[in-house]
């Protein structure tokens, strides 16, 4: 089976993609998910000669990407039934495009955008649901405005008493047209829309863009410049486990953990706004540089806030363990099986904790990760469990890994000049995939240029975007009264899915 | 239990005396930016050209930096040849209309506290209902971080309720996209009266990033009357405190 096999963020001529009859295409799929490989996006590239269907597979015993296309119509037969984790981009290919997807076994909106042309819009959330029938079943509708500060979107519950027999996940109300007008934004109001794509995923997704621009251009950032960028990345993932192990220990209930951690997350994030002033690390990540340097005073304000912060998280998370009406509610609660996370194609830290070891700082290593040893937890049961456990072993290991990657810096390096040019010079007809490994997990970035350099097509692909569906699965036979908790153990972006 | 109570003195009381003290913003903190006429060079454009939000303008040789619309990202500052634009540590920045926001030089206005009669009703309680409508959870995350022990909003009386219902007002995040737009004027139609609203970041301002995309609003100003402006993207968790401090008459 030929496929274009690329390396993470190295491009290559688009033409070198082949383009097979639909039932290559689907059996190419099929034989390297069998090979352990996943379907890492799926979209469709309209052109005025011809329209693809672009699919991008990650093996990561191998660290190679393959890509590779198929032609369409107005319609096209599904791949779903026989490929379960193309039943999301189908959805989405769908109603970007217009296309008519024949035999998808659950065809409807994922964001309710107008239709390709229209600027009408349709309601929001207004489509079919599973519905189950029954005497003393019944439904309960959530969102799109929920309880808590939180992004929006609707979920609703088939319940039998507290039982929840099925979850369906509605989203699409943070839709801002992100992929829609990123081809015609100027260079410099792209990098701010990438690091809003997912605002508390800003390191990961704005490396991703950065990784992409540089192959394209042909770029090579300094050692230290690699360095920075993949720090904030740790501290970001840091941030995030810190808060949502606080948030779990809050949904059961234990206060302790819950009201330390939010404030530890607080800390970490100001580390990252010692660096670049911004604590979201906006302005951080530059194609073609980091925006910010670390110095030797800086690093050394750093090393000791770490220390304060990692006596800090230690005595606040250990108590979760140590708590047996904590871990009790954790456990057994919320399992995704690995056979069902396979199937999906689960990512980061729901797929490890199920028992997958997937990490791209790991099978396809960037930036000064390349010459680090990142270790992966990963669990069996798959459950909130687990899932807690996870975070918490990667949250110790990232401490480490900046402590070495701190230690790594070179003051005598020249400093590198920000070059921003680079944007306007990329090779033409090129196809580029960047991955990066996100606190959620993994983050692809598909780059498409024209005959002139341009970016034509980019395609985002959030891990929320693969893990939404996981929840769903999560909350089957669960009480009701759980859901927040199952909710908290994946954390999923909304905005990063609507994009 | 002992390992709990171990923990809770390890951790000690960590609420910051706010507003009694000021907090030490970062060095490489942007806050509220200031305007040297004087160093701006006449047929210089840089500053205008590279904003990504147009956020700064330049009539009659005056600039304007709209502070609803900027990013803070020191684009402008680091390119103006002159320096004539500087961004400062001040984190303070809220203000009572679009108007104030807007800053041509180094003075700025003072931020208003609400009318007598809301300031008895709201003045020492303050129930807020959170609606993002197109946040991308930076600012949602911001103002989430008030209710964690270091902010403490609480203790002014500001909590965020479970519905518009039980709110005083609403605070929102987002340029607000078609898809929430509805959701928005419910909730906000759901509010008892009198209420108050609070825009929150670049995007409920102004629309930010996203003001010129159909899929999006420009900000929360054309669907609902807004009351209070806190700028940033994200506004620092203390620019947000401070501004509904502030607007509250607890902190002058």
């Amino acid at each position: 089976m030929s496929y274009l096999t690329l390396k993470n963020a190295v491009p290559a001529p688009i033409k070198g993609v082949p383009t097979h009859e639909y039932k290559e295409f689907k059996a190419a799929i099929k034989e390297l998910l069998e090979q352990e490989c996943r379907l890492s996006s799926l979209f469709a590239v309209p052109t005025d000669s011809d329209n693809r269907i672009f699919a991008v597979m990650t093996n990561d015993k191998k660290g190679e990407i393959y890509v590779f296309a198929t032609k369409y119509a107005k319609t096209f037969e599904s791949l779903t039934p026989e490929i379960p984790q193309a039943h999301w981009f189908e959805r989405e290919i769908a109603e970007i495009h217009n296309i008519k997807i024949n035999n998808h076994p659950w065809l409807k909106p994922i964001r309710f955008m107008p239709k390709s042309g229209e600027k009408n819009f349709p309601v929001a959330g207004d489509t079919d649901y599973f519905k189950i029938n029954g005497e003393e079943i019944h439904e309960v509708g959530v969102g799109p405005i929920h309880a808590g500060v939180i992004e929006p979107g609707h979920f609703r519950f088939q319940c039998y008493g507290e039982k929840v027999l099925h979850l369906e996940i509605e989203l699409g109300y943070q839709h801002r047209g992100i992929e829609r007008i990123f081809p015609k934004t100027p260079h410099n109001k792209r990098i701010k829309i990438i690091e809003a794509a997912a605002g508390d995923t800003t390191i990961g997704h704005t490396t991703a863009y950065a990784l992409n621009i540089e192959g394209l251009a042909g770029a090579q950032i300094s050692a230290n410049d690699a360095l920075v960028r993949s720090i904030a990345l740790e501290l970001e993932r840091m941030a995030n486990h810190t808060g949502d192990l606080g948030a779990m220990a809050g949904d059961v209930g234990f206060m302790p953990t819950s009201s330390y951690c939010g404030r530890i997350r607080g800390d970490i994030l100001n580390t990252t706004g010692m660096i670049c002033g911004n604590r979201f690390g906006r302005g951080l990540v530059k194609p073609g540089s980091s925006g910010y340097q670390i110095d030797a005073e800086l690093k050394k304000k750093i090393s000791d806030k770490l220390d304060l912060i990692e006596a800090d998280v230690k005595s606040a998370i250990e108590l979760i363990w140590q708590t047996p009406s904590v871990t009790a509610r954790f456990d057994e609660t919320g399992s995704v099986s690995r056979e069902n996370a396979v199937a999906i194609g689960l990512v980061g830290v729901a797929a490890r904790a199920a028992g997958i070891a997937v990490d791209i700082r790991m099978t396809h290593p960037f930036d000064a990760f390349k010459e680090l040893e990142a270790v992966v937890p990963v669990g069996k049961k798959g459950d909130v469990g687990m899932r807690a456990q996870v975070r918490w072993h990667e949250l110790q290991n990232s401490f480490k890994l900046v402590r070495d990657m701190l230690a790594k810096l070179n003051f005598e390096a020249e400093k590198s000049e920000v070059n921003d040019d680079i944007c306007g010079k990329l090779a033409p007809d090129m196809i580029s995939v960047a991955l990066t490994e996100g606190w959620r997990g993994e983050i692809s970035h598909a780059a498409i240029t024209d005959a002139n350099g341009n970016i034509k097509t980019y395609k985002i692909t959030d891990p929320s975007f693969h893990n939404w569906f996981g929840l769903a699965l999560a909350l089957r036979d669960q009480e009701i009264s759980d859901f927040p908790l199952c909710n908290k153990s994946f954390n999923l972006s909304y905005c990063g899915h609507d994009l | 239990m002992l390992k709990v109570i171990k923990a809770r003195i390890h951790q000690q009381n960590r609420t910051y005396p706010f507003p009694q003290k000021m907090p030490v913003m970062d060095p490489r903190y942007a806050g509220r930016p200031i305007i040297k006429a004087d160093k701006c060079q006449a047929a210089c454009q840089k500053c205008v050209d590279l904003c990504p939000t147009q956020a700064v303008s330049k009539i009659n040789g005056k600039i304007t930096i709209d502070l609803g619309r900027c990013l803070f990202c020191r684009e402008c500052e680091v390119k103006c040849p002159g320096s004539a634009i500087s961004f400062t540590n001040e984190f303070s920045m809220g203000t009572n209309s679009l108007e104030a926001l807007k800053v041509s030089d180094e003075s700025y206005a003072k931020l208003e506290e609400m009318g007598a009669e809301l300031k008895r009703l709201f003045g020492r309680s303050l129930k807020l209902r959170q609606v993002s409508a197109g946040g991308c959870n930076a600012c949602e995350a911001d103002c989430n971080v008030l209710t964690t022990p270091t902010f403490d909003m609480a203790r002014f009386g500001i909590t965020f309720v479970a519905s518009p219902r039980h709110a005083d007002g609403l605070l929102v995040t987002g340029p607000v996209t078609q898809n929430m737009k509805q959701a928005l004027i419910k909730a906000y139609q759901a509010l008892p009266a009198p209420a108050i609203v609070i825009a929150t970041g670049a995007c409920a301002i102004s629309g930010g990033l996203f003001k010129d995309n159909f899929e999006t609003n420009a900000g929360i100003g054309d669907l609902i009357p807004v009351d209070l402006y806190v700028p940033g993207c994200p506004p620092n968790p203390w620019t947000i405190l401070d501004a509904m401090l502030r607007f509250m008459g607890a902190h002058k």
